[in-house]
């Protein structure tokens, strides 16, 4: 079928802020998806609240909205835009559900839009559980079956039908707690007894439990004549129980016969056409261990985190081919963009093994548990391509950046037998340390996966490298034993520790036996067909494909690419990736390269991107002219620079990660492009930097570097409290913390010395005062500072965590001047060439310096989309040499936008249990949106909106703050009386804003008795809570408690009272009904 | 381990670790891309006479299950991996791929680059090769160059057929049979449960059977006699069956001379005929079309094949290094039924006025995709029509 020619202007709706659960995956289908529109001639209008992401750009949609995802502002778009279309499916569940219920309003039929892609009937049919359930009993096809129970006697009778164990989940208890596996009657009675008078509502789910089963899922296309076909199928390696997200998975399934794959590969394909379903699909099993039975766990619709990773996986652009479907083309007249010769009606062969490894940030969120549960907890992933499982395996972890290289880095060898035991059964992120740790001491495999129910496929692969530890650590390192390290994919670096080596001895020694690594390609068909599309991964033990001449002599052949064999004859760069997605380097930063790459491409380079991130753009198969799948540590990029020669490298794009490698790629005699790795180096080294701020007559707030708890009090003594306090290099999650007093530092110190021995601690006064940030474009002579931006939380939280307002609001003429000063003389001090990004704070009309980062930050997509300045381009030119006046612009500060636009923070704090929610120096938030009108008002409400804080619906609040800000609180607290919130306070704050004439009610602290604090939260009525938590060490978990009992049912909690007061300042004068929608493609 | 050597008739050496036998042997080598499915790829009798690479590296991961062995025997020359797993793990597996090897005296080597050896196999079509534990030198191996180059894998039906007529009656029902993918669009449930009733009498003529034919047959109802190869038409036609089922095999059609003579007159029988692969092209050469042999074949569980009637992809499992010649077929004779999405090439003809229609690729799967088994149900209905004719 070809294209319909009805469908001419399309609305594809993104994911949002990126949150755990629904990230960067999003942006990668969006922007694949909305190019493969656009390659057809199709008008594209995008909503999306996210400013950080690609798909908001302005090339990549002719419209462009980043505005709040709410149904009334998709109804505005809609109608100002009037699509003929929507294509749901791009924007994960939160873009799923919108067109669903514009759908069921009627408004689509209404205003002649129709859902193209996947219908609404076949979505309702995939998500409603009822629907699914008999439309998968209508095909015979079997899902674990569950009931919800009101008693005992129900309960039992329904376990009894179904068999032991059973899952039992109470409904509506915090954080699932009341439930459990019961084995048995008995256990039944107890769990059930607990959970039924738990729950709220009474209602325990009973289940079968499937826990322990294998994970598997298939990824899967439908065109609309009904074709089928299979992307990818996955195995999770921690079996049914751990969200996919978590798990470590691999592809394809390693321990699945014939049979098995087949198997569910049909069911797969008899779902998917069952629902009617056209595009793509991820479909989830539990396969049991023992037999062939297995069920359906859950089925998406759309495209997902797994189908990102399939994609990257398989070659297969699994987004590209939705939307050409959605079109109305089938699958056989799509063209395979990575072979050009083959069609979309095929199905990838992979020759090599992939492993995801999911990110975790644990090491933000100290206190939270480590549990991997059903609820994800990743922020982000590695993905890693090698011939071997092992391989695979070992170049994932490196590639998490986590300080871990080896199965040996998490020291487990300190726990006796019985508690190692202890950690294998425990489902946590270090588990397969735990493992190796296991198998170092001798149990067996078969003991081992009984503790952990991990297939012992797996677990002997583990025992392979364990293997290969002992074999180093004892053996003389011959020849031999060298390469096969090396194909098990040790890093030099690990193979000296074990071996008393140091990591460049390694080195010598392999390039004495001509071991060096060697790249093959992804190709979707294994080798089947020529491939056009130069994406690599590295091996050690096969010819490389890369750069070399890749077939014998005097063979021509008709389809090696003449750019693989003899080189482009055009200058190279190599874009440095900035890895996982985790809070602090998040798809900001991929925004960043993926411009930075296209800039080059312009300029007539050839550009090549190392990263590991499969959710990306940037690890698109055509952004970049070639494409290295690898870790970012030394060693792997000094592989790909051996063999690809660049003539330079970009580092500044690629957020902290590319920046730790530019001492190493300089080692490599690789030209750094832009910035020295010297001024780089004066910007970030302390002493350094105090001499070029004395240079440059620019004041910070004072502060010393200390070691001990004694000197830090003394330096304390000498600034006075406040004071910031905060390791120098943090290994384990201890950031930075503001202290008050002299037991604040006691605790701080004694936290800090646990994680980071001998590193020395910084102690600098703490002041408060208003946060300003910019990013500039540095030449060498100008600078060009596209705006600057205000946080409306005062210094001491994160900037990332801050509300940020372009442009600034009440700054004087004067301060605004002296920062463009302070702005230039750094810029020639450090000698930048490309961006910088400075933070600073301002007291009155004093202007002080956070930090410099000679580096491209997380404000630069936003600020580019709101001024319309392209700055990665600009900056990218610079790089090149051009001046900013030949480029066309005139240098200094630009001016002002008639726009405001707020970016705020958005937290994934419900998703981790027991991580402190409280805002501080250490940046929590996972993503941001954007709120961008005329007015000021109405910027920070749409940014609130997008952040998904929607008020009023109750009208009833809980404010309790410590001391200090009882006087601040009043007026916010009279502001939320004014506009109809019924206030609740416990004693210390009721007595205080009733003192003022606040009409507020007292209510009983979480200890004492019921009514309390917690039956408010609890009881769903509340809208908003503010609780400012007591500077420096919380004295009462009381605080903690209130917050997360918010968090965990829904309650939108504010934890700073700039926050609150710029919440109650975009209510006053807002709803949601009356936005005014800003085309930023239009600006 | 000793290192064993794969040397290619271009001259061109691989060195690996010996795996299975240390025969060595001369073969044709061919590459499968199938990532999954190496038992019953190693015991498909059409791979007889060739040298067996598999493009997916990580293999014997889920080790043996016997049940999943489509013929008696492992029939490949040589078998070529990356990395043979070094435990097996599946709750049916009864042995390791190491000891399965060992014990049908199938030589092999692990440890290559089966990347490179593809690409070169691809780019320069498929070549024979020598696989040997000996360390030969550069002379020798100049020696042995005319003799590798000179293999052909000659009659080779004769070698995998049957030795006399039986009855098959496994079902293979000890593994899932889902149903396939194509079924509900051509047929309903009851439609098959009835043609299921009439249990069908077919004759396979195994020219090197896959089990799972018989098997695809035996569970829709069917009575299966399986023949020799050489079994002349007379004789099967005297046996009376409802259909005749003509096999996979090995090898190039052309060297099957008295075959296609028998095929003939099994063509003016009027009996209704379903044939796969060999068959397929045995057919085309009785009825005056012609075959050639592909650069390097398709050999994998992922080829995309079109129904010209319906326009519908399928995706089949494929084994073959010969095609029938679409140019050279008599369109007053036969059609075209399915085609190649990737190169075009011929996947299946309806022949005009017949109950015959045979197909290139494999719908009874095993390995592969199950997608085009409803194939068998179309025959079902070819002898129900024909029987209430």
């Amino acid at each position: 079928m070809p294209k319909n020619p009805d469908i001419k202007k399309v609305l594809v709706i993104g994911s949002g802020p990126i949150v755990i659960g629904q990230a960067a995956e999003f942006d990668y289908a969006g922007t694949q998806a909305c190019r493969s529109l656009k390659e057809e001639g199709v008008e594209v209008v995008l909503l999306n609240s996210n400013p950080a992401t690609i798909m908001t750009d302005r090339d990549i949609a002719d419209h462009v909205y980043i505005e709040p995802l709410t149904v009334e502002v998709v109804e505005q778009v809609i109608e100002k835009e009037k699509p003929d279309s929507i294509l749901p499916t791009l924007g994960g569940q939160a873009g799923l559900n919108l067109a669903m219920e514009l759908e069921e309003r009627g408004f689509l039929d209404s205003h002649n839009v129709r859902l193209i892609g996947t219908t609404s009937r076949t979505i309702r049919r995939a998500e409603d559980r009822l629907e699914f359930k008999e439309a998968m009993e209508k095909i015979h096809e079997p899902v674990a079956p569950s009931k919800v129970v009101k008693n005992i006697e129900d309960g039992e009778a329904f376990a009894r039908s179904i068999g032991y164990p059973v899952v039992l989940r109470p409904a509506y208890t915090l954080g699932g707690s009341g439930g459990g596996i019961a084995s048995n009657q008995d256990e039944l009675d107890e769990i059930l007894a607990n959970g039924l008078r738990l729950s709220r509502v009474g209602e325990v789910l009973v289940e079968r439990c499937i826990a322990g089963w294998k994970e598997i899922e298939y990824e899967v296309m439908r065109d609309g004549a009904g074709n089928v076909i299979t992307v990818c199928n996955m195995e999770n390696i921690d079996p049914v129980g751990v969200h996919t997200g978590d798990s470590i998975v691999v592809a394809p399934s390693q321990t699945l016969g014939d049979k098995e794959y087949q198997m569910l590969r049909t069911s797969a394909l008899n779902i998917i056409t069952e629902l009617g379903i056209t595009g793509g699909c991820n479909v989830q099993y539990a396969l049991k261990p023992d037999s062939f039975e297995y069920c359906v766990i859950e089925v998406n619709p759309r495209v997902s985190r797994s189908s990102a990773l399939a994609s990257k996986a398989t070659g297969y652009p699994i987004a590209r081919v939705a939307a050409k479907i959605a079109l109305g083309y089938t699958l056989d007249e799509i063209r395979n963009a990575i072979t050009g010769k083959t069609y979309a009606s095929f199905e990838p062969m992979l020759d090599y093994c992939v492993v995801k490894m999911p990110r975790l940030p644990f090491d933000k969120f100290i206190t939270a548990r480590r549990d991997l549960t059903t609820q994800m907890k990743a922020t982000g992933e590695v993905m890693s391509i090698c011939t071997s499982f092992e391989g695979a395996l070992m170049k994932a972890i490196r590639s998490l950046e986590q300080h871990v290289d080896s199965l040996m880095s998490y020291d487990f060898f300190q726990l006796d037998d019985t508690m190692l035991h202890r950690q294998l059964r425990r489902v946590d992120d270090q588990r397969i340390w735990a493992i190796a740790e296991a198998l170092r001491r001798g149990f067996t495999i078969d003991g081992i996966h009984k503790a952990t129910q991990i297939d012992t496929w797996f677990i002997d692969k583990i025992a392979i490298l364990v293997g290969m530890e002992k074999r180093l650590a004892r053996e003389p390192l011959t020849e031999e034993l060298l390469r096969e390290a090396k194909r098990l994919e040790f890093p030099d670096q690990v193979i000296a520790q074990l071996t008393g080596k140091e990591e460049k001895d390694i080195r010598l020694l392999r390039t004495g036996y001509g071991i060096q690594a060697a790249f093959k390609m992804v190709d979707t068909c294994a080798a089947e067909f020529a491939a056009q599309t130069p994406y690599y991964y590295s091996i050690y033990d096969g010819a490389n494909e890369a750069g070399a001449v890749l077939y014998p002599e005097g063979e021509k052949s008709d389809s090696a690419d003449e750019k693989l064999t003899r080189g482009s004859g055009k200058p190279k760069v190599l874009v440095l990736g900035s890895g996982p997605i985790r809070i602090g380097q998040g798809i900001e930063f991929d925004f960043c390269s993926v411009h930075c790459t296209w800039a080059f491409q312009k300029a007539g380079y050839e550009t090549i991107i190392i990263n590991n991130n499969p959710e990306t753009v940037s690890t698109d198969f055509d952004i970049a002219d070639k494409l290295y799948f690898e870790p970012l540590t030394p060693e792997d990029v000094e592989n790909v620079v051996r063999t690809e020669k660049p003539d330079g490298a970009v580092v500044q794009f690629g957020g902290q990660t590319a920046i730790k490698l530019t001492q190493a790629l300089m080692d490599m005699g690789v030209r750094i492009l832009g910035t020295d790795a010297d001024d780089v180096d004066a910007a970030e080294d302390r002493e350094r930097f105090d001499q070029v701020l004395g240079r440059c007559g620019i004041h910070r707030p004072k502060g010393d570097t200390v070691f001990t708890a004694q000197e830090a009090k003394q330096v304390a003594a000498r600034l006075g409290y406040p004071v910031l306090v905060r390791p120098s290099y943090v290994l384990g999650g201890a950031g930075m913390r503001i202290a008050i007093s002299d037991e604040d530092i006691d605790q701080y110190i004694g936290q800090i010395n646990r994680y980071a021995q001998e590193h020395p601690i910084l102690v600098d006064k703490y002041m408060i005062g208003k946060e300003i940030e910019v990013d500039a474009v540095c030449d060498g002579t100008d600078i060009l500072i596209p705006g600057i931006m205000e946080h409306i939380e005062r210094a001491g939280i994160h900037s990332g965590d801050s509300i940020s307002v372009y442009p600034a609001t009440d700054l004087p003429e004067k301060v605004k001047q002296t920062i463009v000063s302070y702005t230039e003389k750094l810029a020639q001090n450090l000698h930048v060439i490309g961006m910088m990004n400075i933070q600073f704070i301002v007291q009155n009309e004093d202007v002080y310096i956070i930090e410099v980062n000679p580096r491209s930050s997380r404000t630069v997509p936003y600020i580019s989309k709101v001024t319309g300045i392209p700055i990665v381009p600009l900056a990218t030119s610079v790089i090149l040499g051009k001046k900013i006046r030949e480029l066309g612009y005139e240098p200094g500060l630009q001016k002002e936008a008639s726009y405001y636009a707020v970016k705020m923070p958005v937290f994934s704090f419900e998703k981790i249990r027991d991580a402190d929610i409280s805002l501080g120096p250490e940046m929590k938030s996972t993503g941001e949106c954007l709120g961008i009108a005329q007015t000021f008002d109405e910027a920070l409400y749409k940014a609130f909106v997008g952040a998904g804080i929607r008020l009023p619906r109750h009208r009833n609040m809980i404010i309790t703050v410590r001391d200090e800000d009882k006087e601040d609180i009043l007026d916010i607290a009279r502001r939320f009386e004014k506009i109809g919130y019924r206030i609740y306070s416990t004693h210390g704050t009721w007595k205080a804003l009733r003192a003022a004439g606040v009409e507020a009610r007292q209510v009983n602290k979480i200890e004492m008795e019921s009514p309390n604090l917690m039956d408010l939260i609890l009881g769903h009525k509340i809208d908003l809570v503010i609780d400012t938590p007591p500077q420096g060490i919380e004295h009462q978990h009381d605080g903690f408690v209130i917050r997360r009992a918010a968090i965990e049912t829904g309650v939108n909690v504010i934890t700073a009272l700039d926050t609150a007061d710029a919440l109650i300042t975009s209510l006053e004068n807002n709803s949601v009904e009356k936005l005014t929608l800003v085309d930023i493609a239009k600006l | 381990m000793g290192n064993a050597y794969l040397v290619l008739e271009d001259g061109t050496v691989f060195c690996g670790k010996s795996i299975g036998s240390q025969r060595e042997v001369i073969s044709e080598v061919v590459f499968n891309t199938s990532m999954t499915g190496y038992l019953e790829v190693l015991t498909d009798p059409s791979y007889a006479g060739q040298a067996l690479v598999m493009t997916y590296p990580l293999i014997g991961n889920y080790g043996i299950s016997i049940e999943d062995m489509e013929s008696s025997r492992a029939w490949p020359d040589a078998f070529i991996v990356r990395e043979l797993s070094r435990i097996p793990s599946n709750f049916r597996s009864e042995d390791t791929i190491q000891n399965f090897l060992q014990r049908y005296d199938i030589p092999g080597i692990s440890g290559i680059d089966t990347r490179a050896l593809t690409i070169l196999l691809r780019e320069k079509g498929t070549m024979n090769g020598l696989i040997t534990t000996n360390e030969y030198t550069k002379a020798q191996i100049d020696s042995l160059l005319p003799s590798i180059r000179a293999y052909t894998t000659g009659k080779v039906v004769e070698k995998v057929t049957c030795a006399k007529k039986y009855e098959f009656t496994d079902s293979g029902d000890s593994v899932p049979q889902p149903q396939t993918v194509g079924v509900r669009n051509e047929m309903t449930e009851e439609m098959q449960r009835e043609l299921h009733r009439r249990h069908f009498r077919v004759a396979l003529l195994d020219f090197g059977a896959k089990r799972n034919i018989a098997r695809s047959l035996v569970r829709r109802g069917c009575r299966v006699t399986v023949y020799p190869a050489h079994t002349s038409a007379e004789e099967i036609l005297q046996d009376r069956p409802d259909g005749i089922m003509l096999s996979n095999g090995p090898g190039d059609p052309k060297e099957c001379t008295q075959i296609i003579e028998e095929v003939r007159k099994l063509y003016d029988s009027d009996v209704p005929i379903f044939a796969i692969c060999l068959g397929h092209q045995l057919m085309a050469l009785a009825t005056g079309g012609d075959t050639y042999k592909m650069k390097y074949g398709h050999r994998g569980g992922n080829h995309p094949v079109k129904d010209l009637k319906t326009g519908r992809v399928y995706i089949t499992s494929q084994n073959h290094g010969y095609v029938v010649d679409v140019e050279h077929i008599d369109p007053k004779l036969a059609v075209p039924a399915f085609s190649n999405v990737n190169d075009g090439t011929n996947e299946g003809l309806v022949y005009l006025n017949k109950n015959i229609f045979t197909v290139q690729f494999h719908p009874e799967a095993c390995p592969g995709p199950q997608d085009s088994g409803y194939l068998f149900d179309r025959f079902l209905m070819m002898m129900s029509s024909k029987s209430a004719s």
